[in-house]
């Protein structure tokens, strides 16, 4: 099936979980980035159920903050 | 090096000052020509965190930025954020929440009133800070 991912389409597996987009990306600290799958944001409770299917567009948005 | 227009620096400016007393953010794309940082778009976001002391971005307005820089075929060179009352230098923080090794990080510091002082610095293993040249034309 074909996923976008950060606008490039890609073929993955039928049945491709979120985690294994994650790790097939080489996502640095997955924990402190933020998915959204067509727009809407990924609980980070629900990353690892997430089952992706044909035509998705994932980003992954790192978490930018700070403080002085 | 980073270079950027005095019109976006005086954006940067501008939104700065506008959310004071808190803290304000926002997102820089361009293109790269020569090893130069050419800042061609700065994007004002909101600091979620409507603090003096903390920011965070709003991840819907970050990601509608990055599709902006995408669709206009520039690369996200980092972000910036503005210190109401302290120099221009991460903080410990400002460190520990640079989760991007690759992104470089603006800083302007507003703590002297007429005179902001903006820097960039790449914070790698959020611990370890250089500063990269910007100039302002």
């Amino acid at each position: 099936m074909t996923i976008i991912v950060a606008g490039e389409k890609k073929e993955y597996k039928d049945g491709l979980t979120l985690p294994e987009l994650i790790e097939a990306e080489k996502v640095e600290t997955p924990e402190y980035v933020s998915v959204s799958i067509n727009e809407e944001f990924v609980d980070s409770g629900d990353v690892a159920t997430t089952v992706l299917k044909d035509g998705d567009s994932v980003e992954f948005l790192y978490f930018m903050g700070g403080g002085q | 090096m980073i270079q950027i227009s005095q019109d976006d620096y005086n954006k940067i400016l501008s939104h700065a000052w506008a959310g004071l007393p808190n803290e304000a953010c926002g997102l820089i794309g361009g293109v790269v020509e020569n090893d130069v940082k050419v800042v061609k778009e700065v994007y004002l976001l909101t600091n979620t965190d409507e603090s003096n002391e903390h920011f965070s971005m709003d991840p819907k307005e970050q990601l509608a930025a990055i599709k902006d820089m995408r669709a206009k075929g520039y690369v996200q060179f980092g972000n910036w954020h503005s210190h109401p009352e302290s120099p221009s230098r991460p903080s410990e923080e400002d460190k520990r929440l640079a989760y991007d090794s690759s992104a470089r990080y603006l800083i302007l510091s507003l703590m002297e009133p007429g005179n902001p002082v903006l820097n960039a610095f790449i914070i790698k293993d959020r611990t370890e800070v250089s500063k990269e040249e910007i100039s302002i034309v």
